[in-house]
């Protein structure tokens, strides 16, 4: 045997064949666990819209509701907050929520407001920068991070500043205003989150 | 058939018999030579030589704690908070043993660090020891995954929105992203799933690889032998009569026993903190991790734990304006190695590199640069071997210029690790930019800071 010569070419088409044959074999076996981690068909039930009640609300202040486990926000703004959020054009980074038109801002909301109603802003209070939820700062005074400060909204983590319409200032982390969630009026002090009949 | 040819233990009294027959089926004598009573180690070993033995101390005592508190911890996000208050309140003991493994996560990046410093003092990670160094650098990236994962388990407020930031920072990179970020979630925000996935990871995965790589950083500091303060060989000089290293010294006892003196000095530090203040003034455990996490609000600060926070100040140095210190800096990094390479291919290559990035800077977010600049800062670690290109290894014969340098970024690593602790104002983020750019800049001027520095000879044999 030893002595036979070795078909070399034959010998390195199969062990070629033998190592592509077990690469995809494993790679195929990867798939199912690699798929598992993906969410599962619960998770992606979970999205159902919510109702939020807006009778209680009063001018200024603003009420958390939870949906897809995130954070929405209900602003009732006063004529005054709606004077500053037209004075912060100048300042903010997509004053007309002309980036990402589908995803961030469905159509209806993009006008200055970024709202249906002026009176009412309803988006969704993730910073866009790596998801920490800012913190609604209304006051208008001087504050450590914006000397010239209109009110709206301070992502504690990285600095993010949002006016109250919920649009990013320039030169800030976080590159979008925040998100807009498709949402409806189903009577004058009840809000739909997460359906606005246009999409399922 | 080679069982009944080697020799019989000798030397262990009356266990010579039964370790005889071991030896005979497994090779334990060998093991036992090759690893501790006759791996020569350099005979000038100082105090930065401790973190090491150190390092795997504490490794051992992550895991065993590990092992207990999964005994009563539940990784289920409505009973997981409680279930580390009931280790805390009603377990016997319970408190201690969270304690030990909460103290022994900041004590394993600050032995770790330690251990990484020593480094880059002495060159322990040049020729013929890259390997060494590469698995240091993924035991570090282990160790870094480990403590992220370990993080999100108490389900803190801390756990939870630290989670959703690092995890979103797989969400800012381009095209693949978001379906990465879903994918490590397993939902669409952080919840439940992640939490079960992310007690997988830190249980069982990250922990077996980790001691995976431990196991080959050893097998190849083993195979070159140790390096020391002098950073020359050993192996260089041998006794002509035993073929042994004239500076080396047997591992057992000599180091075993050095190496017992740094385990209880360490110990008595380690229970000092663990017994009197283990939340270390909120450093080792966030004071906002002791309220349940709360997916509608964001803490007021929040920082990610110390041994993060250096990286986490890059993350945020990252600003528009920056954008254009970085585009200076490649521009001047591609001059230099233009300027000091021969050869066309190389210097097209450059600058075409060179090009691509400034494209990309200014067509891509700086969100996306600030990630991927975070990354970089710790995977550069790696090249260091290749970087240094100094003719000496060990910081007692290198000049001014590495000392200077390695000063200043140790002092950049501390100001960038208090800054990243802190809430963001503009002075504090133009110094972390200044501290962004000066650590990076050691790492990509070390071919030419490091080559010219004026180095001393080195000894031929080793010093104290």
């Amino acid at each position: 045997m030893a002595d036979k010569e070795f078909d070399q070419g034959k010998r390195r088409f199969l062990v070629a064949a033998t190592s592509v044959a077990g690469g995809v074999a494993t790679g195929a076996v990867a798939v199912p666990f690699v798929a598992s981690m993906l969410p599962s068909e619960r998770a992606k039930a979970a999205g159902a819209p919510v109702e939020a009640d807006i009778t209680n609300l009063a001018p200024g202040e603003m009420m958390r509701v939870e949906w897809r486990g995130k954070p929405v926000w209900v602003v009732r703004r006063t004529t005054d907050m709606l004077e500053t959020v037209k004075q912060s054009d100048a300042k903010v980074a997509d004053p007309k929520s002309a980036r990402k038109p589908g995803e961030l801002t469905p159509p209806y909301a993009r006008n200055e407001y970024r709202s249906i109603k002026p009176e009412y802003l309803v988006v969704v209070g993730i910073c866009t920068h790596l998801g920490c939820s800012p913190v609604d700062k209304f006051k208008v005074q001087a504050e450590p991070f914006e000397a010239d400060w209109k009110g709206g909204f301070y992502c504690p983590c990285h600095g993010s500043l949002f006016d109250l319409a919920g649009r990013v200032y320039k030169n800030k982390p976080a590159p979008d205003n925040l998100e807009v969630p498709p949402h409806k009026f189903l009577s004058d002090t009840r809000i739909l989150i997460g359906d606005d009949g246009t999409r399922a | 058939m080679a069982a009944t040819e080697k020799q019989p233990v000798t030397g262990a009294g009356p266990f010579n018999g039964f370790l005889t027959w071991v030896d005979q089926r497994f090779p334990l004598m060998s093991l036992w030579k090759e690893h501790l009573a006759e791996y020569y180690a350099p005979k000038n070993f100082n105090f930065w030589y401790y973190f090491g033995s150190l390092a795997m101390l504490v490794l051992v005592l992550q895991i065993v704690t590990g092992i207990f508190l999964t005994i009563h911890y539940k990784p289920d996000a409505a009973q997981a908070f409680a279930s580390v208050e009931y280790i805390m309140r009603d377990v016997p003991f319970g408190w201690l043993i969270r304690y030990m493994h909460s103290t022994g996560a900041s004590a394993f990046f600050i032995v770790v660090y330690l251990h990484m410093f020593r480094g880059l003092m002495y060159g322990s990670y040049r020729r013929p020891r890259e390997l060494i160094w590469i698995f240091g650098v993924l035991i570090y990236l282990c160790l870094m995954a480990e403590a992220f994962f370990g993080y999100l388990l108490p389900w803190g407020q801390m756990s939870y929105w630290g989670a959703q930031v690092i995890v979103n920072l797989f969400n800012a990179l381009p095209l693949i992203g978001p379906d990465l970020a879903l994918w490590i979630r397993g939902d669409y925000v952080v919840s439940d799933a992640t939490l079960n996935r992310f007690f997988a990871f830190h249980v069982i995965a990250i922990p077996l690889v980790l001691l995976g790589l431990v196991a080959a950083h050893i097998m190849a500091l083993h195979e070159v032998g140790s390096s020391n303060p002098d950073g020359i060989e050993i192996k260089k000089v041998k006794d002509p009569k035993t073929g042994h290293p004239v500076d080396g010294i047997p591992f057992h006892p000599y180091y075993t026993v050095k190496d017992t003196l740094g385990v209880v000095v360490f110990l008595i530090v380690f229970c000092v903190i663990m017994f009197f203040m283990p939340e270390f003034g909120g450093y080792f455990l966030e004071y906002n991790n002791f309220i349940p996490a709360d997916p509608l609000k964001t803490p007021a600060h929040i920082a990610p734990v110390w041994y993060f926070t250096p990286y986490y100040s890059i993350l945020r140095a990252i600003t528009e304006d920056f954008m254009w210190v970085l585009a200076a800096g490649v521009i001047g990094l591609a001059a230099l190695i233009v300027s000091s390479m021969n050869g066309r291919p190389a210097r097209i290559a450059t600058v075409v590199g060179a090009m691509v990035l400034l494209a990309g800077f200014f067509s891509i977010e700086p969100k996306v640069w600030g990630v991927v600049l975070m990354g970089v800062s710790v995977l550069v670690f790696f090249f260091l071997p290749w970087l240094d290109r100094s003719p000496v290894k060990s910081i007692r014969y290198k000049g001014t210029l590495y000392k200077t340098a390695l000063a200043v970024f140790v002092i950049v690593f501390f100001v960038l690790g208090y800054l990243g602790t802190e809430t963001v104002t503009d002075t504090r983020t133009i110094l972390a930019q200044i501290g962004t750019v000066l650590y990076f800049a050691f790492f990509a001027l070390m071919p030419w800071y490091s080559k010219l520095d004026k180095t001393r000879p080195e000894p031929e044999r080793v010093t104290w």
